[in-house]
């Protein structure tokens, strides 16, 4: 018998619905009172320690290979680096070049495009581009991001200002000219958007509607509704349509190739349709995968797109590049707990920000709702893993109350309808009207803090801390702009930021320099031969391009016949 | 109110994130299940999945159809019928529950061209979406697009707008269109409509909506070197005091709603 619901939610859930209910009108009056509950720099220490996933035993192990060798990575990281290449460099002819070109650009989300927009204005032709993109150009986490961007562009708001927010979220470790490079250009970042007609949340003025965002000392969120990643990557990529920039869907890279004098010179391809692989030999190479979400660290659900596997990491890994900050990982502490179909899916932090407060099981409040990411989450785990003050849901899963309604009642009627339509559309699709009734969240993983180290030219670092002339990074792939955390709306910034200036720098190389020298994979051919004395399983291999979620039956059953290879 | 500040707890934090990742995998059994038609092909799957979680089940491995899975992205455009209903249905295959008897199919490209322009030399006038995209004018208003939209927008008046050369309104009822094609694929006009949607709304973002004062305050104070000194002070006392960086940090003043402070780093404020 399926179990009935009551407007979406199965009667015991309701029993503490109406719990929340109940407290909603004191805690509407004592709203600004909230603060109180926000910890010191020492709690926010203790609470993650005990129930931080990053921080909690268990999860991590050190790397026992390459540049960042003794370095400590959750064990799902560890895995794909790891691991046998997934191509067998000796089927590859790299004598037979299938495009040659100025700059090839892995990755075609935000940062990709973005590259390759300036890369043009910057005065390469759109033909000597070449974009290589796993799923369809567009098809990344830059489409899904709900909340908004930051840029400190109002009187009583400062770049420094953000730049001290951006250093303390990250917990110091940033590193500083990424996070000046970040903030200084944010407000141009904006200007550009809004010559490309995009259409942000604005007054009569014409000045921006902007939202608190969590960690933040000023609000600077700018957001188109909370479509705001997909507003802005459709229009930069319907101007990369215009411009005529070539994109090769489905046909990822899969290995970097290197030359004999220590550079980047293109990469391998693979056509996940045909199976067919092709060689790039590009002057300058920018890697613009993105993060790592569907790795699912730590078994947690995540927000990210089906795309989200990492393979830059063990690209440039691999090639020797150096990577930073992987020990942190974030989780959003908002991800959907129920309904089942849509759990891990992200509740934007602007539900927050526009005034719904979590609240446990008896309707009680239990943490300041615009903590940092990290400190939010770590309060979640514990009100559902420590307190027991949570509602499980039929399938197993533990979560707190969003109070959504709240927001109703704080701005008005129709407020989320106007400003959250996207979260409405999806609760309404499974039966549950937000506007009426609270959400159930409990946190998911969300975003890759760490990434390859690059500079403020978004050139990527080698191991002996030198950068490399012809390979750039932008984007969640790359690390040290947001050191162990990153701050809402700074990572669709920092993929206009980054890949704005991976474009630049690529097209300045790709015009003074020539073509790169041999290509090589003797890289993987050596990092094939560590593998072997590591021992590492022979099924182990990457870049693993996609998650695998096909039913445990099937997978138990499959086999494949020496026929139809 | 419940106090947020710490407790000791007697806990075993290792313990606690093997118990999430149990309670997030999915279930090893179900108790409903549900027949589907995967083009044709029955598959018992449990009931309460998404379309897109239910083939996965049955053993597809997607390459295409699957983007975001959460509604964003439109990679996972599904047509289908239901057993003995004459309707034609549209889904979005990451965003709807499967229902027994299910006939599905999915539709993971839609041919449509998009015009080519340049936004900066565009002459924007009310005659502009008409004349990169005439086929609107063609509209018999059947309403199919409105009925095939997974987004519930309502294409048609959008189109309808579109030919009055109304940018506004179709930028407005466009802003939530995820491109999936669907209206695209069943319109018997051969209207390109998320195309010209795509039109009307950088229009209207570059010439309707009025531009940003502050903002152009901004860009000439950033311009004029007015944040160097702060930058550099915080760089020097990063590297030099770190524990006076960490000071600075935790002095900032919050801004309230009502009332603005005034920025410490600012000298002018206008
Ligand atoms: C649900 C969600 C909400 C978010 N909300 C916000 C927000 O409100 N504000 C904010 O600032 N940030 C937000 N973020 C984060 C932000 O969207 C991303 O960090 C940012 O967009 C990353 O941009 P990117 O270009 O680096 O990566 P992506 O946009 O993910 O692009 C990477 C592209 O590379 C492709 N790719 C992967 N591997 C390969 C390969 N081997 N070869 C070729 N191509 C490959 C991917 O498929 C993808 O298309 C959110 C993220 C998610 C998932
Ligand atoms: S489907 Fe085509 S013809 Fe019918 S209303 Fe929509 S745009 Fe007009
Ligand atoms: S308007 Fe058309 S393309 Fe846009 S979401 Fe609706 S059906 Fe899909
Ligand atoms: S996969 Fe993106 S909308 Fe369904």
């Amino acid at each position: 018998m399926a179990l009935k619901l009551i407007r979406g939610y199965p009667e015991y859930m309701r029993e503490s619905i109406e719990l929340v209910e109940k407290t909603r009108p004191e805690r509407i009056k004592n709203k600004e009172k909230e603060i109180e509950l926000k910890l010191s720099m020492d709690e926010r220490d203790k609470l993650l320690n005990m129930f931080h996933p990053d921080y909690a035993p268990g999860g991590k192990r050190s790397l026992r290979i390459g540049p960042n060798e003794g370095d400590i990575v959750p064990n799902e990281v560890a895995d794909i680096l790891e691991a046998w290449p997934a191509i067998d460099p000796d089927s590859i002819d790299l004598a037979e070049i299938d495009f040659d070109v100025d700059i090839l650009i892995i990755g075609g989300g935000g940062a990709g495009t973005v590259a390759a927009l300036w890369a043009v204005y910057e005065g390469i032709s759109p033909e000597n581009i070449l974009i290589a993109t796993k799923l369809r150009h567009g098809d990344a986490n830059s489409m899904m991001a709900q909340g908004g961007i930051q840029a400190a562009d109002r009187p009583w708001d400062s770049p420094v200002l953000h730049y001290l927010d951006a250093m303390g979220g990250g917990h110091f470790a940033n590193k500083h000219e990424l996070v000046k490079a970040l903030t200084e250009d944010a407000p141009f970042i904006i200007k550009w958007h809004e010559e490309l007609g995009v259409m942000y949340d604005k007054d009569e003025k014409g000045n921006f509607i902007e939202r608190w965002g969590g960690g933040t000392s000023r609000m600077r969120l700018h957001s188109a509704k909370d479509y705001t990643g997909m507003e802005i990557m459709r229009v930069i990529r319907d101007e990369a349509r215009n411009l005529g920039i070539p994109v090769l869907e489905f046909t990822p890279g899969v290995e970097l190739l290197t030359t004999d004098d220590g550079e980047i010179g293109g990469a391998v391809l693979w056509n996940m349709e045909t199976k067919e692989y092709y060689v790039v030999r590009a002057k300058a190479t920018v890697l613009a995968t993105g993060g790592w979400g569907r790795l699912h660290i730590r078994g947690f659900p995540t927000t990210n797109h089906y795309g989200a596997t990492a393979d830059g990491l063990v690209m440039a890994y691999r090639a020797g590049a150096r990577l930073r900050d992987l020990d942190s990982v974030q989780y959003h502490p908002t991800g959907a707990a129920y309904p089942e179909q849509i759990v891990g899916l992200l509740i934007t932090e602007k539900v927050r920000g526009m005034g719904a407060t979590p609240v446990n099981r008896y309707g009680e409040p239990f943490v300041f709702p615009l903590e940092p990411r990290d400190v939010e989450a770590a309060a979640f785990i514990r009100e559902c893993y420590a307190r027991g003050n949570c509602v499980r849901t039929p399938t197993g899963m533990r979560g707190v109350w969003l109070d959504s309604p709240m927001i109703e009642e704080l701005r008005g009627k129709g407020t989320i309808r106007k400003n959250l339509d996207a979260m409405y559309r999806m609760y309404k699709r499974f039966g549950i009207d937000m506007t009426q009734d609270p959400i159930l969240v409990f946190p998911t993983l969300h975003y890759q803090n760490g990434g390859v180290e690059i500079n403020a030219n978004a050139q990527v670092i080698k191991a002996d801390g030198t950068p490399y002339p012809r390979f750039f990074a932008g984007g969640e792939v790359e690390g040290g702009v947001h050191g162990k955390n990153r701050l809402m709306g700074n990572s669709l910034l920092d993929y206009n930021v980054f890949g704005r200036r991976a474009g630049i720098s690529a097209a300045r190389v790709a015009k003074s320099r020539g073509k790169p020298s041999t290509l090589s994979l003797a890289h993987v051919k050596k990092y094939a031969a560590i593998m072997e004395t590591l021992n590492v399983p022979k099924h182990r291999r990457s870049p693993i391009l996609l998650p695998d979620y096909r039913g445990r039956k099937v997978i138990e059953r499959k086999i494949d016949l020496p026929v139809l290879l | 109110m419940l106090s947020g500040k710490m407790e000791l707890l007697d806990i075993d934090s290792e313990e606690i994130m093997n118990s999430i990742r149990k309670a997030a995998s999915p279930p090893e059994d179900a108790e409903d299940w549900v027949t589907i038609y995967v083009m044709g092909k029955p598959y018992r799957v449990p009931a309460g999945l998404t379309i897109m979680k239910a083939l996965e089940y049955a053993g597809y491995r997607f390459i295409r159809g699957s983007g975001c899975r959460a509604g964003f992205c439109g990679a996972c455009a599904t047509i289908y019928r239901k057993r003995d209903e004459y309707r034609f249905r549209t889904a979005l295959a990451c965003q709807t529950t499967v229902e027994d008897g299910m006939y599905l199919a999915q539709i993971p490209f839609v041919p449509a061209n998009k015009a080519v322009y340049d936004l900066e030399k565009i002459e924007f006038t009310s005659n502009t979406l008409l004349e990169y995209y005439p086929e609107i004018a063609r509209c018999v208003s059947c309403n199919t697009c409105t009925k095939s939209c997974p987004q519930e927008l309502d294409v048609m008046y959008y189109i309808q707008a579109g030919l009055r050369g109304d940018v506004e309104r179709v930028a407005e009822l466009s802003f939530d269109c995820i491109q999936c094609g669907l209206c695209t694929l069943r319109c018997p006009a051969e209207i390109q409509h998320y195309h010209m949607a795509q039109l009307a709304r950088r229009l209207y973002g570059k010439y309707i909506q009025k531009k940003s004062p502050w903002l152009v305050h901004r860009l000439k104070e950033i311009e004029r070197g007015m944040y160097k000194k702060g930058y550099e002070i915080l760089k020097n006392l990063l590297e030099k005091d770190p524990e006076k960086f960490r000071k600075i940090y935790e002095s900032r003043v919050r801004e309230s709603e009502e009332k603005r402070i005034k920025d410490p780093w600012e000298k002018e404020v206008e």
